[in-house]
């Protein structure tokens, strides 16, 4: 039939390809560790499998093996929920410095109350009650004042939020007391500063220190709060899907970030990007449901997983 | 193919793609159903009749202020004669006004903002806050004749002598201190709204953000949550400025609407006058009026063009701070 204008377009799936899509296709062999960061943060799609066959092949790993692991904290048997809805399902995993711990789970999975526990950001839901233990070097953190536990497990959110303050307060709100404003700008500058810096933002905002925080571009908001979160000098840095509202560039901008930085704090972090929790995490917990379906290395979980909703999951099939 | 050949997919519907005019589509009222497009003609001509209305207010206090107004008036107090020459100015109103404004408000600030932190971030338990919400909504649909009325009950009682006039056990109940107080109840609803507002529109993850980094409850508030409303706790005590200085009745029954300040023999400045009688700009144009005991339509005239003057300096100023709260940015949820 000849048709007078073109139809418009419509997305092709490769029903030919639907049994193999259920299988997740063997990851490259070199994505193991010295690939050099990338300059697209969804991996280039010319290494021969395409992205769309449902596979996880896009992204390719950004990070080196760690050069080491201290075990900093120990979730054992946490299960938590809200009224009588369990969101968290008994679930015991270790928190190690020198290493990324990323959780992954479509919504709803409990993965975000978990993180929340660790600082006992749950507390403030009034229905939420946890049981089981929560170790931080190797002291129950039930056992510690929640202001100190906070500022030794700091957490970063999903949408930036710095105060609406200057750059410069906003960071020396952390490092002064309880809302004291005793300390004089001079003595806390070189702490503001190597906060910044170590959040990689310095550079760019040396000059407007006291600029509106909330004027800053969305990326830099977001390193903003992790130079905040930094500042506590914390033995444990949370991170709730932190990349989430931001563009590819600002993404990889904290990907890289993120990864150096847990040499010198364990990170946890929340996506449900898979292609992230890939690139950057050297651990992977998988939550469905509220349970913890599978912990292992990300390229084992990713490569070779253990579980058959892992895979699913992994693949595409659902979440 | 078997098909019928009928019009081909793409084609649309006669009458869907008109012929180009040359001219961009745009969405056109004369399109829509004869009733929505008197609804939207009504809207306009309310819109502009209100318009019209203000600003023939405006204009014609403007007119007649200036034609009144003598800078001289502003600074001579108000005297006894017979023609309006040698009546003087309102002096004494104006800095009435100016007094019962500051006291007002700065009993009607503090008090609002602590109410609205208490409703917002407390709110336990769950039935008194819901009785407080009631109670401030309740003060503010409370005529201010009947609030003055409470007042003279209040402040006449003898405990409260020392904050107004008294002589021989009998307790005057008439000053600033009396007028401001009850002032400050009409302004309060409007602080404790705003407020409330400011506050409930910053996310909840800006307070997690400060809890995380170990930050107790009040230390957030009094460092992050106040700061971040101060935009809608400035237009809440503008407004209620605004009020304040708007309101004639407290300032009859409860100031005793002198026309001159009446301080207290005796007492040390400024209390001597802060607990004597007075009068404040709406008193003088009241009282100025052909209703009023002066009938000296010129001055109230003048005075009320100050008025105007004062209240629309008050706007503007409303305005400035949502500029600048604009320039401050916000969060993007």
């Amino acid at each position: 039939m000849e048709l007078l204008t073109p139809p418009p377009p419509i997305r092709r799936l490769p029903l030919e390809d639907a049994p193999a899509a259920r299988q997740a296709p063997p990851l490259s062999t070199d994505a193991g560790g010295d690939v050099p960061s990338l300059k697209h943060p969804y991996g280039p799609l010319s290494d021969g499998t395409s992205r769309g066959q449902g596979g996880f092949t896009g992204a390719r790993r950004s990070i080196s093996a760690p050069q080491f692991s201290i075990r900093r904290m120990e979730i054992d048997d946490v299960s938590v929920s809200y009224a009588n809805r369990e969101a968290v399902k008994s679930v015991s995993l270790p928190v190690r410095q020198g290493e990324v711990l990323s959780m992954i789970g479509p919504s709803g999975c409990g993965k975000t109350t978990l993180l929340r526990s660790l600082n006992r950001l749950t507390e403030l839901t009034s229905t939420a009650t946890l049981r089981g233990r929560i170790l931080l070097d190797d002291v129950d953190i039930a056992l510690i004042e929640p202001t100190l536990l906070r500022r030794r497990v700091t957490m970063v959110f999903q949408q930036p939020n710095p105060f609406p303050m200057s750059v410069f307060d906003n960071i020396a709100y952390v490092l002064r007391e309880q809302g004291s404003r005793r300390q004089r700008k001079k003595t806390l500058e070189p702490r503001v500063h190597s906060a910044l810096d170590r959040a990689g933002l310095f550079e760019e905002v040396k000059d407007n220190l006291d600029h509106p925080a909330l004027k800053l571009s969305g990326g830099q908001q977001q390193r903003l709060c992790i130079a905040r979160a930094l500042a506590a000098e914390p033995e444990v840095l949370l991170l709730d899907e932190p990349c989430s509202a931001l563009d590819p560039q600002s993404t990889q901008v904290i990907e890289d970030l993120i990864v150096k930085l847990r040499d010198d704090v364990a990170v946890v972090i929340v996506t449900h990007n898979l292609q992230q929790a890939y690139r950057i995490a050297d651990h992977v917990a998988f939550m469905y449901l509220g349970e913890l379906v599978e912990y292992n290395s990300a390229t084992a979980l990713f490569g070779s997983p253990r579980e058959q909703r892992t895979q699913e999951y992994v693949s595409g099939a659902f979440g | 193919m078997g098909a019928p050949v009928a019009t081909p997919p793409s084609a649309s519907p006669p009458g869907r793609n008109p012929a180009p005019s040359g001219k961009a589509a745009v969405e056109g009222s004369a399109t829509w159903r004869l009733s929505d497009r008197i609804g939207l003609a009504i809207c306009w001509a309310l819109g502009l009749l209100f318009c019209a209305i203000a600003i023939a207010i405006v204009v014609y206090l403007l007119i007649q202020g200036i034609k009144y107004l003598r800078p001289s008036m502003l600074v001579t107090p108000a005297s006894a004669g017979f023609a309006q020459s040698e009546t003087g100015g309102f002096s004494d109103a104006l800095v009435g006004t100016l007094i019962v404004a500051v006291m007002g408000i700065s009993m009607a600030l503090p008090i609002g903002i602590a109410i609205a932190v208490w409703l917002v971030e407390y709110g336990r338990p769950a039935g008194l806050a819901r009785i407080t919400e009631s109670t401030i909504e309740a003060i503010a649909g409370i005529p201010s004749i009947v609030l003055a009325l409470f007042g003279t009950v209040i402040f006449s009682s003898t405990a409260l002598g020392f904050l107004s006039r008294a002589s021989g056990g009998v307790v005057f109940g008439r000053s600033f201190f009396a007028a401001s107080a009850m002032l400050s109840l009409v302004a309060l609803p409007l602080v404790v709204a705003s407020t409330r507002e400011g506050l409930q529109s910053i996310p909840r993850h800006v307070r997690e953000a400060s809890y995380a980094v170990g930050k107790t409850k009040a230390a957030t508030t009094r460092r992050i949550l106040i700061p971040a409303s101060r935009p809608q706790i400035a237009t809440g005590a503008m407004l209620g400025l605004g009020r304040i200085i708007g309101d004639t009745a407290i300032i009859v029954v409860l100031l005793g609407a002198t026309q001159n300040f009446a301080p207290v023999e005796g007492a040390s400045f400024p209390f001597d006058y802060l607990r004597g009688a007075g009068t404040t700009l709406t008193n003088f144009v009241y009282e100025a009026s052909p209703t009023g005991n002066l009938n000296q339509p010129q001055k109230a005239y003048a005075a009320a063009f100050v008025l105007l003057l004062m209240v629309l300096a008050l706007n503007a100023a409303v305005d400035a701070v949502h500029r600048r709260a604009r320039k401050v940015g916000a969060w993007s949820s």
